[in-house]
């Protein structure tokens, strides 16, 4: 690590295309060592492309990036570290070697490529060196202890002690404080000032407002994919950042509708797995669309996972029309008339090596069989078929493998399996992720219609548009808690993201 | 896309993919029938049939852990433990039949719970997790016997010879055509659960996806369960055939039928396209192994080298199914 004078990062003119998107277009950003600095917007912004151009993860975008006015060839990860730019990813797990000692893992580069000629491993050297590079970031890991037995907090700063073991100018850290506990995120700030102090650039990127504004000198606003303003933090407040985040949307993609909202159906209270989710309550009606808003990682899909029994409930109860619901399994929430279309759709909705009708009737198999046990293959074609239809799900027959289909229609037939179930309670987790235009209106009608029969509707989504565009009332959610409950039709898009961004009233 | 591609012309993998094992056995019979005297007669056609149908028994139960995504090792040590129960209960305890096949039956499900309870309550493989209740059933099989053979007349501990005797009516259990009519029927029954009832359904869609299948309602710790319970009373079964066929428990005897289940099981997966654990398919790789194994014998080639044959053929299955899985 070098101490020496300011340097000075620019990238010019970044732009970068993947199948289908322009992440994105003409985008600069500059930076001197010795700050630190804020990188946001909002999910799909493209505040990780740009950093992981930065990083060397990509080597077809275009523009320049450039140190003190020297331009840089960064095409691979290698080239970036050779600059002194040195990344530490959120996903710490998929860099990290789980059964290699804390030592190995921070000297994990020095071990792999500085050691051709070296048959012998100086193991008293490695442990030396790595509780050195340790002690210059003020912690204290053994360096003996494997990995994998390492808590979050804890991989992290293997992760950043790796970084800066190498020559270190410039650092980014992409969502660090996710995982981390207040004491624990308050140390990480702590180790961001010692390193500014020692000439390192900061990058941060980061959800939570709050603290961008506790420990950031500037602050860069990504949105769709272009540059919308940077600046001096100071110059900015909470609300100014969540506007130039929103910008103005466009509407008319949303169904008009006239809610007709019944009694009580559907209630949870103090709701808690003590890890993601720390006492939510909701209610919702019948004929209710019940938004969850906040943004990824604010314990939402966790919330939903909870509520359908996918995953288990630490404290908490749900009722159902005011009688109390015990369920610890999906399938026991199935039959308490719950229903839920899952965020991880490849993974967890479909079964892609199926075709469409065995996926649509999957969710409720009696109706369609005889005697309750034998498949009745017609009626399953016929109930699959009017599903296809109804749904408008484009495929040439209900014989087609759902793995030859595209991810929108994937999704109806997600959404599909649980109309045939016709459950009480339906819960909506991203369900346009991933997901084209005309696909998403289509779904949005779907879910329209669903309260329109007087079904409850439980939808989570991290898009603020959303939320204005098809809920009756919803939660935002801010580290597994509802920071606020708000009414749609009289909030907007910048108080969502002030409540999902940390912010208090 | 790929209906597109079939339609200019016979997509010759997909062909082969879907009947490559038929033709191969169909191919197999012609030249055996040419090739050696008395490869088609009745008794040869009725021979091959009787070797494949303990093999076939197991490896049905085998189908079913794998259609629920799971993989029963232990089957061949379960097999070994019914094929002495059932002996000794004729030979050490003068039991009847009845009493006898049931004791085995309750043995061979409670296997089965055990193995049930173990894969569905820990994240461990279950392919893992039975090896290891392979071993342990094979040593609960082998302490029971003492490491000995069960038979009649044996010598007892005490210098008496062994008071019971099988019955005749056991043995027939063994002999054509009951043992032949009892694959089938183990075979015809699966078949039937697994592509026409909702049971196999669901015990394909969470071999499928099991995830997708536990957000689906269905309850997937319960069939796995049952799964298991199912493939160890299979195994009983063809344990308990085993020992009226051979009319002794020979110390393991079971076990080699692990193998070769798993090889026809896996074969099966080829069988029509299927692409997945089926029963019928499981039926096809059976005969595929049986046909080679007593072709080869015919034109004389030494049984030792009999597993090269058996092994080239389960890799030329698993490659085809597993590069149609890719693609």
């Amino acid at each position: 690590m070098k101490a020496n004078g300011q340097v000075k990062l620019e990238m010019k003119e970044i732009s970068i295309a993947f199948p289908g998107v322009q992440a994105l277009s003409g985008v600069n950003f500059q930076m001197q060592s010795g700050t630190s600095h804020a990188l946001i917007g909002a999910n799909g912004a493209g505040k990780s492309t740009l950093m992981k151009v930065l990083a060397g993860a990509y080597d077809h975008y275009t523009g320049t990036i450039e140190l003190d006015g020297e331009p840089l060839q960064i095409r691979k990860p290698k080239d970036a570290k050779d600059s002194g730019i040195q990344i530490v990813y959120q996903e710490v797990d998929m860099l990290l070697v789980p059964n290699l000692s804390v030592a190995e893992n921070i000297l994990l580069e020095r071990l792999v490529h500085d050691s051709k000629d070296k048959t012998w491993v100086k193991w008293r050297k490695i442990h030396r060196d790595a509780a050195a590079i340790m002690q210059q970031i003020g912690f204290t890991l053994p360096t003996g202890k494997l990995v994998q037995e390492l808590t979050l907090a804890e991989k992290q700063l293997v992760l950043i002690a790796r970084a800066i073991s190498k020559e270190c100018k410039f650092l980014i850290l992409d969502e660090p404080t996710a995982p981390l506990s207040d004491s624990e995120t308050s140390r990480l700030f702590a180790l961001i000032e010692r390193l500014k102090k020692e000439g390192v650039g900061i990058i941060f990127i980061s959800h939570r407002l709050p603290e961008l504004f506790q420990i950031c000198d500037d602050i860069t606003i990504l949105r769709d994919g272009k540059l919308v303003i940077s600046a001096p933090i100071n110059t900015m407040d909470q609300h100014q950042v969540t506007q130039h985040m929103l910008g103005t949307q466009l509407g008319g993609q949303f169904p008009q509708r006239t809610p007709s909202i019944g009694e009580l159906a559907f209630e949870a209270e103090q709701i808690a797995d003590d890890d993601k989710v720390h006492g939510v309550s909701l209610k919702v009606h019948k004929g209710e669309i019940v938004g969850i808003a906040g943004l990824v990682g604010a314990g939402k899909t966790e919330l939903c996972r909870i509520l359908f029994g996918a995953a288990p409930k630490k404290r908490g109860s749900v009722r159902m029309h005011g009688k109390a619901l015990q369920y610890r399994t999906p399938h026991e929430a199935v039959a308490g008339g719950l229903a839920m279309i899952p965020e991880e759709r490849r993974r967890e909705g479909i079964f892609v090596d199926e075709i469409v009708g065995v996926n649509l009737t999957v969710a409720n198999l009696t109706p369609h069989t005889s005697m309750k046990l034998w498949l009745n293959k017609t009626k399953e074609r016929i109930a699959a078929n009017s599903m296809i239809v109804k749904l408008g799900i484009k495929t040439p027959s209900e014989k087609t493998m759902v793995a030859n289909l595209s991810g929108g229609n994937q999704q109806k037939i997600a959404i599909g399996k649980w109309l045939l179930a016709d459950a009480e309670l339906y819960i909506f987790d991203e369900p346009t992720k991933g997901v084209d235009v005309g696909a998403k209106r289509d779904i949005y009608n779907l879910i329209a219609e669903l309260a329109a029969q007087g079904k409850s509707v439980i939808f989570a989504s991290s898009e603020t548009n959303e939320m204005i565009g098809i809920t009756d009332r919803m939660y935002v959610m801010y580290d597994g808690k509802v920071a606020k409950e708000l009414v749609t039709d009289q909030t907007n898009e910048e108080e969502i993201m002030f409540y999902s961004t940390g912010g208090q009233a | 896309m790929t209906a597109k591609v079939s339609k200019k012309g016979i997509n010759w993998f997909d062909f082969l993919y879907k009947y490559g094992t038929l033709i191969t056995i169909v191919i197999l019979i012609v030249f055996f029938g040419v090739a050696t005297d008395n490869f088609l007669t009745s008794n040869n056609i009725t021979s091959i049939l009787r070797s494949i149908s303990i093999t076939t028994i197991i490896a049905i139960g085998l189908t079913l852990s794998l259609a629920v995504g799971g993989f029963d090792l232990s089957v061949g040590s379960t097999a070994s433990l019914a094929n002495a129960v059932v002996i000794s209960m004729f030979v050490w305890h003068s039991q009847n039949m009845l009493v006898s096949i049931l004791v085995v039956l309750v043995l061979c499900a409670l296997v089965g719970i055990i193995n049930g309870f173990l894969v569905t309550s820990f994240k461990i493989q279950d392919m893992l997790m039975t090896l290891a209740t392979m071993f342990v059933i094979q040593g609960v099989a082998q302490t029971y016997t003492r490491g000995a053979t069960i038979s009649q007349n044996m010598i007892m501990p005490s210098g008496d010879y062994a008071p019971g005797s099988i019955p005749a009516l056991f043995g027939q259990l063994g002999k054509a055509p009951w043992i032949i009519i009892i694959m089938f029927v183990a075979v015809i029954l699966v078949h039937l659960l697994l592509t026409h009832t909702k049971y196999g359904r669901y015990m394909y869609m969470i071999g499928g996806n099991s995830e997708a299948a536990k957000l689906s309602g269905i309850p997937v710790r319960k069939y796995r369960f049952i799964a298991y319970v199912l493939a160890a009373l299979f195994a009983g079964i063809g344990g308990m055939i085993l020992a009226a066929r051979v009319m002794t428990a020979e110390v393991n005897a079971g076990a080699p039928y692990l193998m070769d289940a798993v090889a026809a099981a896996f074969i099966g997966f080829s069988v029509l396209g299927s692409g997945k654990p089926n029963a019928f398919g499981t039926f096809v790789g059976a005969v595929l192994i049986g046909i080679l194994s007593n072709g080869l014998i015919m034109m004389s080639v030494p049984y030792f080298a009999m597993d090269i044959v058996k092994g080239a053929v389960l890799a030329l299955a698993l490659g085809i199914t597993y590069y149609k899985r890719k693609h």
